[in-house]
């Protein structure tokens, strides 16, 4: 088997697991949509103030609803012993790890940049800032999808585990959110975002080039 | 080359002893220095022109912040050996150094506190320095979370050295933050590169605090890995024979 089709079977099982349980996987996306429209209660509806802060509220919601949704990644193969057979039998766990962030990337990282349109507009987010956040949401979304399958493997099946999770992969996704949030607000300004997009695209190498094996490493601890 | 020597010095029972020979010579460096750095310090230097007495905190505080991401890599370093040779001391001085560096980094942002009060006008600003501090502090508690979190000792450090190794990235986030981000924070005086931007009276009680503070955290390690051994290795025979000769020296 190629590397290609192995993450390729990784992510398919993930999508069909997602599609036979339906109600779980729009946990996230709910969790997202509900956490935006707190904040209209919380700051009132004076819309010059919702227009300013539209941008950070998406980010932050959408770093709480990846920190959230991360727990359940590796719970199921887990709590049926398909992940020890997997680190027992010597399959290749850098490449189960991609598979999997993948997999949390479609089905969180994905449906969270479709909704966050409406939800940034509903919080009078300028039009013209829409290109940059998505834009900065896509980038940022895959490295906080790879950054937080390794948290995720480290923590699975601890006893804390939705809220160790959470306490452990929020500080690591601060760059991603001071990049993601500077480039909108640059943006309102009128002046050029592609300093922040390429140090996001940097990040992203990055993770993509570690964390697969910070992923693989947590697997093996927490398997022997 | 021969590595044999470093396994000697890797295995439980001979790095006890050695630290055991070690720890009194650094507890007396770690005195002689506080002693000399502090009256240095807090007494010789000069008053700062600009800001007067209040710039001796720094004798604390810039040696605290220093130690606190010393005690990163520290950390981070072990847990790679750790992870790599599986070597039990590696994990074992890998798990020792967090809650010794949340500590400084505690101490480090509390100083920075108080130093900001009279020069800033404010306890705490949303300073790149300090929000990366906080940020460290809040690694360190993790990584301690994650200890206590696993029953195994054994798998507890070796994730903790996982996730120590993931924070790292955030050290030189730290380092940079001051060019990356405008800020309040003065830029950095002690320099390898150009001369540093401090007067020398002032600089040398500083290096002094640092190497005290260098000899205290060595100190304290040693002293938390020697009972960490002992906890290790308590059904091996040189343990229970240790024990033994202690209760009949009582």
């Amino acid at each position: 088997m190629t590397p290609a089709t192995i993450i390729a079977a990784v992510v398919r099982r993930e999508l069909l697991r997602a599609v036979r349980n339906q109600a779980e996987a729009l946990y996230p996306l709910l969790f997202f949509a509900l956490c935006v429209l707190m904040f209209p209660f919380a700051l009132g509806t004076d819309s010059a103030l919702l227009s300013k802060v539209a941008a950070g509220v998406v980010w932050v919601a959408a770093l709480l609803a990846s920190a959230l949704s991360l727990e359940a990644l590796f719970r199921a193969d887990y709590a049926d012993g398909t992940l020890e057979v997997l680190v027992v039998g010597g399959a290749s766990l850098p490449l189960l790890g991609l598979g999997k962030a993948a997999a949390h990337w479609l089905l969180s990282g994905l449906p969270v940049l479709v909704l966050a349109i409406p939800l940034g507009l509903s919080l009078e987010l300028q039009p013209a800032l829409l290109g940059t956040l998505l834009a900065t949401l896509a980038l940022g979304s895959v490295c906080m999808s790879l950054i937080g399958a390794a948290i995720s493997a480290l923590t699975v099946g601890l006893r804390g585990g939705g809220l160790l999770l959470a306490m452990l992969i929020l500080p690591l996704y601060i760059p991603v959110l001071i990049f993601g949030a500077s480039a909108t607000a640059n943006a309102a300004l009128g002046l050029p975002v592609a300093g922040e997009l390429y140090f996001l695209a940097g990040l992203l190498v990055l993770a993509l080039t570690l964390t697969p094996w910070a992923t693989a490493a947590a697997l093996r601890i927490r398997m022997s | 080359m021969n590595f044999a020597f470093l396994h000697k010095y890797a295995s439980l029972m001979h790095f006890y002893r050695l630290s055991h020979t070690l720890t009194p010579w650094l507890a007396a460096a770690t005195l002689a220095l506080f002693a000399w750095g502090l009256v240095g310090g807090l007494l010789l230097a000069p008053t700062d022109y600009q800001q007067g007495d209040s710039f001796r905190i720094m004798y604390v505080h810039v040696p605290a912040a220093w130690m606190s991401m010393f005690v990163y890599v520290t950390m981070a370093v072990a847990g790679g050996v750790a992870l790599i040779w599986k070597l039990k001391l590696a994990e074992i001085v890998s798990r020792a150094c967090a809650p010794l560096g949340a500590s400084f980094t505690f101490l480090a942002l509390v100083t920075g506190s108080i130093w900001g009060k009279p020069m800033w006008g404010t306890w705490w600003v949303w300073d790149a320095r300090l929000t990366s501090e906080l940020i460290l502090l809040f690694l360190y508690l993790g990584v301690i979370a994650l200890h206590g979190a696993l029953d195994d000792r054994r798998a507890g450090a070796r994730a903790g050295a996982v996730l120590a190794l993931i924070g790292v990235v955030n050290i030189p986030i730290i380092h940079f933050s001051v060019e990356w981000w405008s800020t309040l924070h003065q830029g950095a005086t002690v320099s390898k590169f150009s001369k540093p931007s401090i007067h020398i009276d002032m600089l040398i009680p500083l290096l002094v605090m640092i190497s005290a503070f260098q000899c205290y955290f060595a100190w304290s390690l040693l002293v938390r890995v020697r009972s960490e051994i002992l906890d290790y290795d308590r059904n091996a025979s040189w343990v229970r024979e240790l024990g033994r000769a202690q209760e009949a020296g009582r």
